[in-house]
């Protein structure tokens, strides 16, 4: 019963799911939302779970002397936000949105923009023409590079053209092949776990 | 693993009824559940309530028809695996390298980091196929006596990679190397969390990265810096644009379909490579239709039947 009740319970879940997408009816509708308020009330327990586990690891490495001020930093962040909306509420001119302008919103936007150097580093280095497939890469890279920017009508009509037929056609004939495996990827899983074939998630074999 | 629930039929394991056992227990609740909602008043005094047209959306019908044949076809691949007929599968470089990784984190005495990514939930099919993979990763941990750290942005995802690395290292007998503080959730927030997984590369430096699941924004910046303290990285997502960033930053990718392989391909289990058999009869299927509305399109370019 261990096993088979996590496989009934898949197997409703996932056969509810998969009917009420065919249907109008309010009633399926009604199914779905209440199957979503659920995962909603089963992710407000699990995120509790999830910082109650987070507080004891960062306590944890603290009394362990293992990268103390990071876990100082992550804990005081943790209590911080709440603390500030309980006192000062969330409303404009409040101590937690002005922490999350000018604090949390840098902080994000920091990380985001490595990307820029990254992108720089990663095509530096996968844009090598070590063989005739990596130059033609590389052609082709340097092409639509130069047809994406304003400049590039000016220097040829050429540019933006082969741009426009390399993105469309090769590449996007392509990028839809690959759709298609992750599509039937995703749904031959699906039915696998909605079957009971696959059964990684459930403990004891 | 399922030989428990096979039901012996004249002699013979038919694997259909495998799944019956469960209908057999699902089916009446779901019965009953529908009852309810039929018989429910609520539904009799919505005016939008009117005939069979209501319980059903007649423009979905293509995609009923589709998801029938490719549920058939899968069964049938599945009945075929039973009855002994045997599938190979290609050699998938990435998968093949997972044994590599984990023996050159042994060697070099340094952890496996695995993480889904941001972009997903445990409903998503890239993420339950990540954690098919943990599972494998798990056990030749436990084995070689590896830590395996698992950081993620979701708490419910953390609260299965527990449970199946915590499996995984009891298949592998060694249910006392386990520990729980390695899989952790961090932030629920992209960059926190892109933040966060960089900082544990970057201190802890494990030999091998695991970087499988929804990945969005985040993916670069991962395999930029677990590339640059010189860790071998396995990478495998749903998304296309992602997969050219991770083919440019990581060692082996997993592209399309070979991530959702990868159970089959680890395990060798053949119920679960009779599926991977069904979805290339399903890509011949599609091929075929494709090729088919192509010559119509171009005998007859007024016909439309083939568009949906």
């Amino acid at each position: 019963m261990r096993q088979r009740l996590p496989l009934i319970v898949c197997f409703l879940a996932g056969s509810v799911m998969f009917l009420q997408y065919f249907s109008p009816h309010p009633a399926a509708r009604w199914i779905y939302n209440s199957i979503l308020d659920w995962w909603q009330i089963i992710f407000a327990f699990t995120l509790l779970v999830g910082i109650a586990a987070f507080i004891k690891t960062n306590l944890r490495s603290i009394s362990r002397g293992k990268e103390t001020p990071y876990k100082l930093v992550s804990l005081a962040g943790l209590a911080l936000m709440p603390i500030l909306a309980l006192f000062g509420g969330i409303k404009i001119d409040s101590p937690f949105l002005w922490t999350f302008e000018n604090v949390i919103a840098p902080m994000q936007a920091t990380v985001f923009s490595l990307l820029a150097f990254f992108v720089a580093s990663a095509s530096f280095r996968g844009f090598r023409a070590r063989n005739i497939q990596a130059a033609i890469l590389l052609g082709t890279a340097l092409i639509v590079l130069i047809g994406r920017i304003p400049i590039a009508e000016m220097l040829s009509d050429w540019f933006p053209k082969v741009t426009f037929w390399v993105q469309n056609y090769p590449s996007m004939s392509a990028r839809r092949a690959i759709l298609i495996g992750i599509g039937l990827g995703s749904m031959t899983t699906s039915l696998r776990v909605i079957l009971g074939i696959e059964r990684t998630y459930l403990r004891g074999d | 693993m399922s030989s428990k629930l096979f039901v012996d039929l004249k002699g013979r394991d038919i694997y259909i009824l495998d799944m019956f056992k469960i209908c057999r227990f699902g089916m009446p609740l779901l019965t009953f559940a529908v009852f309810l909602v039929l018989t429910d008043t609520t539904w009799a005094s919505d005016p939008s309530v009117n005939g069979v047209s209501s319980w059903f959306d007649v423009l979905t019908l293509p995609t009923l028809i589709i998801s029938i044949i490719a549920i058939a076809i899968v069964l049938y691949t599945s009945h075929a695996a039973k009855s002994g007929k045997q599938f190979k599968i290609r050699e998938i470089p990435g998968l093949k390298a997972v044994e590599e990784a984990v023996g050159r984190a042994t060697e070099m005495g340094s952890p496996i980091l695995f993480t889904p990514g941001w972009g997903g939930d445990i409903q998503r099919p890239t993420t339950i196929a990540s954690m098919n993979i943990l599972s494998t990763v798990a056990e030749k941990t436990a084995q070689y006596d590896c830590r395996l750290i698992y950081p993620t942005h979701d708490p419910v995802i953390m609260a299965v990679a527990q449970e199946v690395i915590r499996e995984g290292y009891t298949t592998a007998g060694h249910s006392d190397r386990y520990n729980a503080d390695d899989i952790f959730y961090i932030s629920s927030s992209q960059f926190g969390y892109a933040a966060a997984v960089d900082g544990i590369i970057s201190r802890t430096k494990p030999a091998s990265v695991f970087l499988l699941g929804t990945f969005e924004a985040e993916s670069l910046i991962l395999a930029e810096t677990a590339n640059s303290i010189g860790a071998i990285q396995i990478a495998g997502t749903d998304s296309t644009i992602q997969l050219s960033f991770f083919i440019v930053a990581c060692d082996y990718t997993l592209i399309g379909e070979e991530l959702f392989a990868a159970s089959g391909y680890l395990s060798n289990n053949k119920e679960i490579l009779s599926s991977v058999r069904a979805q290339d009869i399903i890509k011949i299927l599609i091929a075929a239709f494709v090729v088919t509305a192509i010559i119509w399109a171009t005998v007859d370019p007024s016909s439309t039947w083939w568009r949906y």
